[in-house]
């Protein structure tokens, strides 16, 4: 590096000329290298995934054989699965279900947050801890509670026991209200001025400029709520109200040694979040980091 | 003169500005609408988290059970003297915190790594994204049907890629000192990719100049990283690190799907002997009263993010 780095020194002349180029030669190796470990990194990190998919591909006899070379390419796995049908269930309790959790917690968190960014009352600083203790709750801790409540509610094997618990979420209200402080305060204070009441204000001016967050909120509530097992898995035995991971753990050991027919179930299962993945990848990214946030 | 003065006061006197900290009048009219909007919110925050906060530790004070209604006989404080004497309550323990110290570091340490990698890629930023941080939305379910297969002794890719390299294959999940090591191994390859997005963002807010001004002064890129980016990158570490403490405290879909909890109980985590005790053996009133020490343990580390967090916040 240091030799290569000399010989264009001595070609170029003055002093700053050849620090420069020592330094930008120096610089454009390491960056190669660096990017050269992190490929290698990334592509051992998909492994698991292609196989999976490569698995899946297979005819269930030819999994055992351990090759990434596929003989006899089939779709069987795929169209066994989609024919069986409990998979259309699973997608459609995990899209109801994550539907209404992202829009009521968006919904719901964004009033309170309001509230809070914007108007004052007595006890605001109140109102504020005790949600902020909401942050700390780790809901995982509340299942038994939790199903006793839904017990005796006659909630059990519905959608409501899986949506309910999960909108009330602190967290969204905190990232609201941080959104909510940092919004020029003139165009709805105009509004109010104008005679619009609290409400009108949130719904027409807040909110409509407020696109950025509700969508990162909405998305990451979305994503929780679609991969959340432990409570679902509590509440809800009935096979056609079955999420997507309840239904996954629960046929989980019957496909015995079909092993294609197991990893098709994976990727079906992965499927429809992957898709809004690709779809929405800066969002979701820029929404990790602008809240600096986890489940 | 005296009269246009006046009269000129009353109209130069401005519009009142909505100024709520200042005037008992506003204040009032807010109080109505405010709580009519935080209604709905405060409505299910206490039916449903702080009601059940509230009755499981309360609960942790009875014999409740589940097959009988209502809270059963007073136990005073004898389901957590229970709990602390038993081995099955702090084996579990244990277990949730081995794996948080088998994950925190190689999942803080390699995604600072990774992303401080990604950080000098001039292209092709979004395939490490990609690949990184696909993972992280996968269901469990999904990651564990992949991991069981990969792990499949004489089948799966690993044995393949060990036995190939010329060592003894072990077996990944069924030896119990070596099953949590291949569930914690899993974890790292599926969560990394949320810190990877965390230092990515961080390493961003790093002005560039500072390194130009660095490279100036000749400062190799080691010296770079170790004297400009890791003191630049403090907070976001503390972040990561204590968010991440927190989600593998949380530990539970891991060894339910891969191992369930075993070999031998080898692997089961404190949520998972709460799923036993309260849904297994329907002892409602201990499983509520380990909830409540485990609630307390997740509990104190939560409050050192807040703290991390409001620290930086003006206001309240």
């Amino acid at each position: 590096m240091t030799t290569l780095a000399t010989g264009t020194g001595v070609r170029k002349g003055t002093r700053t000329e050849v620090t420069q180029a020592v330094v930008d030669r120096r610089l454009k190796v390491f960056n190669g290298v660096c990017v050269g470990v992190l490929i290698a990194f990334a592509l051992i990190w998909l492994v698991p995934v292609l196989w999976a998919i490569d698995t899946s591909l297979k005819p269930n006899a030819e999994t055992t054989s351990t090759t990434w070379w596929i003989d006899h390419p089939t779709l069987d796995s795929y169209r066994t699965l989609l024919a069986q049908g409990d998979i259309w269930n699973w997608y459609a309790s995990s899209f109801i279900t994550s539907l209404a959790t992202a829009a009521g917690t968006v919904l719901v968190g964004s009033m309170a947050a309001y509230a809070l960014s914007r108007m004052r009352f007595r006890y605001r600083w109140v109102v504020f801890w005790f949600i902020l203790i909401g942050i700390m709750i780790p809901q995982q801790a509340l299942i038994v509670p939790q199903f006793r409540e839904f017990g005796a509610l006659h909630l059990l094997n519905t959608y409501w026991a899986v949506i309910l618990p999960q909108i009330p979420a602190a967290i969204a209200v905190f990232i609201f209200k941080q959104f909510f402080d940092n919004l020029p305060r003139d165009l709805d204070e105009a509004a109010r001025v104008d005679g619009a009441g609290f409400f009108r204000t949130y719904w027409r001016i807040v909110l409509p400029l407020s696109r950025p967050v509700v969508a990162a909120v909405a998305i990451f509530t979305f994503v929780w709520s679609w991969n959340n097992l432990l409570w679902p898995l509590l509440v809800l035995s009935n096979p056609k109200l079955m999420t997507i991971p309840v239904g996954l753990a629960t046929v989980q050991g019957s496909y015995g040694i079909r092993y294609a027919d197991t990893m098709a179930s994976a990727v079906l299962g992965a499927l429809p979040l992957v898709l809004i993945f690709l779809f929405f990848q800066r969002r979701i990214v820029e929404g990790i980091a602008g809240t600096g946030l986890k489940g | 003169m005296t009269i246009t003065a006046d009269y000129e006061t009353v109209e130069d006197r401005p519009v009142r500005p909505v100024d709520p900290d200042t005037t008992r009048v506003t204040e009032h009219g807010h109080a109505r609408p405010a709580w009519l909007m935080m209604t709905p919110f405060l409505a299910l925050y206490l039916l449903f988290i702080i009601g059940p906060s509230i009755y499981m530790m309360v609960m942790s004070f009875f014999d409740t059970s589940l097959t009988r209604p209502g809270l059963g006989g007073f136990a005073g404080f004898g389901n957590f003297a229970e709990a602390l004497g038993s081995s099955d309550f702090w084996s579990s323990m244990w277990h949730t915190v081995w794996f948080t110290i088998l994950t925190t570091p190689p999942l803080v340490v390699l995604a600072f790594v990774f992303a401080l990698l990604a950080d000098r890629a001039s292209r092709g930023r979004w395939f490490f994204r990609l690949a990184f941080f696909l993972p992280y939305i996968l269901p469990s379910a999904v990651v564990a049907l992949i991991w069981l297969w990969l792990y499949t002794p004489q089948l799966g890719l690993l044995s393949k890629i060990v036995t190939g390299l010329g060592l003894t294959e072990p077996n990944w999940l069924g030896d119990p000192s070596l099953a949590m090591w291949s569930l914690a191994f899993t974890t790292v390859w599926w969560t990394l990719g949320f810190n990877f997005v965390l230092y990515l963002a961080g390493l961003q807010d790093i002005p560039r100049d500072l390194y130009e001004a660095a490279a100036m002064d000749g400062a190799a890129p080691w010296q770079q990283i170790r004297r400009i980016t890791i003191p630049m990158l403090r907070r976001t570490t503390s972040l990561v690190i204590v968010l991440q403490i927190i989600a593998s405290l949380k530990l539970f879909d891991q060894p339910y799907l891969m191992t369930s909890g075993g070999p031998n109980y080898a692997t089961r985590p404190a949520l998972e002997y709460v799923y036993d005790m309260g849904f297994t053996d329907f002892r409602t009133g201990y499983a509520a009263a380990v909830s409540t020490l485990f609630f307390i343990l997740v509990l104190a580390v939560s409050a050192v993010w807040v703290f991390l967090t409001r620290r930086q916040e003006q206001g309240f």
